[in-house]
């Protein structure tokens, strides 16, 4: 057995801990042994390759790369420890971005390290050249995209930049034609490699991930996130294909179909196809136009929602991104014990793309120590709302918008939402009567038995656990 | 289209003249939100008498105590009742009177008022949309008289409404049949419940069984095809069918209820006749019935309005038709503040200037005369006010135009494109590229099969660890670094950097997350 045979074999030992991760972690009673298989992978695959690497390269070799990972283990495990569950989006889109820059810099380097020696250089065998030059391109294409994309994401997700679409005109012929800018460049690299041309192809990608992303909305952001985590994927498969490595192809495609079944997943929840969503804009079309008479909504203060939870025999919780950017989650959850402990049935009716996040409700309930099993999904719920006697609505919109199932000329009609109008009381933890991120008015608010209440979430659910 | 009314507005709350009136429309506490809109307020002496209001508390609230000239002679004249033609005749020109007019049955009266160049706005005509609850007169008053009915029925009734087993025998409790599940019907249902009693409730309408439930009684359905669903919130007239297996489940109830009480009005129309006079004659002597729909013929056999009957078998037929205004404080209250609502709707700017606005279909039911011109009826308001039927029909189909079936032949031929693809591509593909496609290839379905299932709450622990796995490129940049060229060095170290964030940031932080996910 050789070192490099030794390497290849802990590679494939690697590759299947990481399916076993992978699967390990569609369930509640086996996901933390995936992440412990992950890890193992991850850790198998650093000593293979390290190994591998330190026959090959010198002392200072060695030692720079010891402190690259040194520095960004303590950066990467600084980060996760301070990290605040409702930021997880943002660390997650920003992770998404080092990926991608990894995967530009891994891509400059194949260039520097084959292209640029012309014709001396001994690496790669002739008849693969060719290909190695289209795989240069690939890789750093899909990385830049990943890398200015998930900056971009980054930035709406923090809220350091207005999370709404930007509108370019013709903003569909500008993507289309980075894409056929992208082909073009790549035939005349693969004709005759020069940097020029890879500095081009880097300048088109960075613009286009960079224009990807800012004509989302951030309504979309949970697709565009586990999108994001797809190209992520793709980006490691094109470096592995660029250095002939199986386990960089095997991860790749791991984590980039994974990705991709994820976003699909979360576009069926909004009944929206994929590309409408790549594409960009929604809420654009949603806009105005919305003169129609919805009657009066009325109030309801804290005390007498308090009463209310005090007769009910059954309460579903819904919560959505208000929940988080109110911080309320800890106030819900201790009022959630308070009402199991007088007997009332309290359950959370989670809609698939409630949050910034694929599941980001469900992390801030848990960080919040809400028992997982009465967390449920929106189609577990649905059917149980009608017998139920208080729904609280605390910071979601359009995931309860009964026009979604009504009205068929509104914005989101179609859209399967949590039919919270069907209980015999809902009431609505709002800042103000403005629209949900769709930019849709909510007829629920305005229906007989919904009652709004008005003011911070967190300071409102705080009144009533008073009041209890 | 709008009216504006004189630059500054004086309400004028005027004595109720109908013998036996006992309400007001203004309290203490409704003038100072009038006072608050703008308005200044004048009430005629004694106005609030019959309510137990007295005129200083109505000074304290910022009013002016006037005679009755003044008040009729106001800018805005608030009323309960309808005007007589002395008192039309002493409104001032382009006043605006408010009160229940009923100009569905008293056309008289709304051409008596279009002689006068006067706007009337009647309170009974406000359309059952969710908008305008806060000014639904009817709504507020048959609440009242609702209570009121059971309390006169429990009066007039010779026992207790409660069962109760004592030292002294057995007391069954009363039963009673409440026949309109309207809002007069569920004040009583709940009245009479609360009070005891086993209640019992019918209306043509199946969705307000649920309501009846709420209030603790026992939805009694008419087994008949014909359901109604109301789309004006009040009930209509019943086919004939209908209407007799309704009389056969009332004379089967009559046999067995101490107390009936019935509420069923149609607006403008005679109230149906419910029970008959086999039905009250088999009822057991000291039974109460109680027709809430007298002042319009009754729904009784044998109902007289304003008074009580004794029938030959010695049942009680209670036929007043002034039952709201026998809780005269309440009513007075409640009727106060549906006027203030919609004084607050005809005054936006809160500037004591009256607005009618004829695009708001509330103001345009409400409004029976304008400036001396009729215009009644408005034009039909067709809004639901019975939530209850859309909410529990299922909500339509989404139009999904994606998910179309795909058919065998469309999938062939997709599968058999990509394959062909493939074909030519590994084919022209160097042998080490072929390894590399069969890996990928191979690797992407997987993917797709791994995650087929996961659960939703794991989405973003899943996401976070492939982050993590992605964090692999990092094997890239470990081969590369420290190869001769320094450019190369520097980026791969910058990559690992990069990656190792990645890596251990992703796995330290889907940890922590997962740590968190608890079972009960």
């Amino acid at each position: 057995m050789t070192a490099s045979t030794a390497a290849q074999a802990a590679y494939i030992v690697a590759a299947l801990l990481f399916i076993l991760s992978l699967a390990g972690l569609s369930r509640h009673e086996t996901s933390r042994s995936g992440v412990v298989f992950g890890i193992a992978g991850m850790a198998i695959a650093l000593a293979a390759t390290i190994g591998l690497a330190s026959r090959s390269i010198a002392a200072t070799g060695i030692a720079l790369l010891a402190v690259a990972m040194v520095i960004g283990a303590g950066i990467g495990l600084w980060r996760a420890r301070r990290v605040e569950m409702t930021g997880m989006p943002e660390l997650i889109a920003i992770l998404h971005s080092f990926v991608g820059l990894a995967a530009v810099l891994v891509g400059w380097n194949g260039y520097l390290d084959v292209e640029a020696r012309g014709s001396g250089q001994t690496e790669i065998a002739h008849d693969l050249l060719n290909i190695h030059h289209a795989e240069v391109f690939i890789g750093i294409f899909i990385g830049a995209v990943t890398f200015t994309g998930s900056i971009i994401a980054f930035l709406k997700l923090s809220a350091r930049i207005k999370s709404s679409p930007l509108m370019l005109p013709g903003r569909n012929y500008l993507n289309i034609g980075a894409l056929v800018a992208f082909v073009g460049l790549t035939t005349a690299f693969v004709a005759s490699p020069n940097v020029g041309l890879l500095v081009a192809v880097t300048a088109v990608a960075l613009a286009l991930g960079l224009h990807l992303v800012a004509s989302i909305g951030g309504g979309d952001m949970p697709v565009v996130v586990s999108m994001l985590n797809s190209y992520s994927g793709w980006a490691a498969a094109a470096s592995g294909f660029l250095l002939d490595n199986n386990l960089l192809i095997v991860t790749g495609a791991l984590v980039g179909s994974s990705g991709a079944y994820l976003s699909y997943i979360m576009c069926t929840a909004m009944n929206r196809s994929f590309l409408s969503v790549i594409a960009g804009g929604f809420g654009m079309e949603a806009a105005p136009s919305d003169d129609k008479e919805y009657g009066e909504y009325r109030e309801i203060k804290a005390e007498d929602t308090a009463e209310l939870l005090r007769g009910a025999t059954s309460v579903v919780i819904t919560p959505g991104y208000g929940m988080a950017v109110a911080q309320a989650q800890y106030p819900v959850a201790d009022l959630t014990r308070r009402l199991r402990e007088r007997g009332v049935e309290v359950r959370f009716g989670i809609h698939p793309v409630a949050g910034r996040l694929p599941g980001h409700m469900n992390v801030l309930l848990a960080e919040a120590k809400v028992p997982y099993d009465i967390v449920l999904e929106m189609d577990e719920i649905n059917d149980d709302l009608a017998a139920t006697t208080v729904v609280l609505v605390i910071g979601a919109n359009d995931t309860v918008n009964p026009a979604a199932a009504e009205d068929p000329s509104s914005p989101i009609a179609g859209m399967p939402v949590l039919r919270v109008w069907e209980a015999e009381n809902v009431v609505v933890f709002k800042r103000s009567m403005n629209t949900g991120y769709a930019g849709v008015q909510n007829p629920l608010f305005f229906r007989e038995n919904s009652q709004m209440l008005f003011g911070d979430a967190k300071e409102r659910v705080e009144d009533i656990l008073k009041v209890l | 289209m709008s009216q504006s009314a004189q630059p500054v507005g004086v309400v004028g709350v005027v004595s109720e003249s109908q013998p036996g009136e006992s309400r007001v429309a203004a309290t203490p506490a409704t003038v100072k939100q009038l006072r608050a809109l703008g308005y200044q307020v004048v009430v005629e002496t004694g106005a609030g008498h019959g309510a137990s209001l007295s005129d200083e508390a109505f000074e304290e609230a910022g009013a002016r105590i006037g005679d009755r000239v003044q008040v009729w002679g106001a800018d805005v004249v608030l009323a309960v009742n309808a005007p007589s033609d002395e008192e039309i005749a002493l409104l001032s020109d382009g006043a605006v009177l408010v009160a229940l007019l009923a100009p569905a049955t008293r056309p008289d009266l709304v051409d008596a008022l279009a002689e006068r160049p006067v706007t009337a706005l009647a309170m009974d005509a406000v359309p059952r949309i969710s908008r305008a609850q806060s000014l639904d007169v009817l709504s507020s008053m048959a609440n009242i008289a609702g209570y009121r009915a059971v309390v006169e029925a429990a009066h007039l009734f010779g026992r207790f409404f409660t069962g109760q087993v004592t030292a002294a025998g057995k007391v069954p409790p009363a039963k009673v049949l409440v026949a309109g599940a309207g809002v007069a019907g569920l004040a009583a249902i709940g009245a009479a419940g609360s009070m005891g009693a086993v209640v019992r409730a019918t209306d043509p309408r199946p969705e307000v069984a649920d309501q009846v439930r709420s209030l603790g009684g026992e939805f009694l359905s008419v087994e008949s095809a014909e359901a109604q669903v109301s789309a004006t919130g009040y009930a209509k007239e019943m086919s004939d069918d209908y209407n007799t297996r309704a009389a056969a489940l009332y004379a089967q109830q009559a046999a067995d209820v101490d107390i009936i009480i019935t509420t069923a009005l149609i607006p403008g129309r005679p109230a149906p006749l419910l029970i008959t006079e086999e039905m009250v004659a088999s009822m057991r002597p000291g039974s109460v019935v109680v027709d809430m729909a007298a002042v319009q013929g009754g729904n009784v056999a044998g109902t007289v309005a304003g008074e009580v009957v004794v029938t030959a078998n010695q049942v009680s037929i209670i036929g007043y038709t002034d039952l709201a205004g026998r809780l005269p404080a309440q009513a007075s209250q409640l009727y106060g503040t549906n006027l203030v609502n919609l004084m607050k709707l005809l005054t936006p700017e809160k500037d004591g200037r009256l607005v009618l606005d004829f695009d708001d279909v509330v103001q345009r039911s409400v409004t029976v005369v304008r400036g001396g011109e009729k215009t009644w009826p408005p034009p039909p308001v067709q809004v639901s006010a019975a939530p209850a039927p859309t909410a529990a029909a299922p909500p339509p189909t989404p139009v999904t135009k994606e998910k179309r079936p795909i058919t065998p032949g469309r999938r062939y031929t997709a599968v058999g494109a990509a394959a062909a693809v493939l074909f030519v591509l590994a084919g022209f593909a160097p042998a080490q590229l072929i390894g590399n496609l069969t890996v990928f290839v191979l690797a992407i379905v997987i993917g797709y099969y791994v995650i087929g299932h996961v659960h939703h709450a794991l989405h973003t622990p899943l996401m976070s660890v492939t982050n993590a796995i992605s964090g692999i490129i990092v094997v890239g940049a470990l081969l590369q670094i420290g190869h001769a060229h320094t450019a190369v060095t520097v980026l791969s170290f910058v990559a690992i950097l990069l990656a190792s964030i990645n890596i251990f940031g992703g796995f330290a932080v889907t940890r922590r997350m997962l740590g968190m996910f608890s079972k009960d």
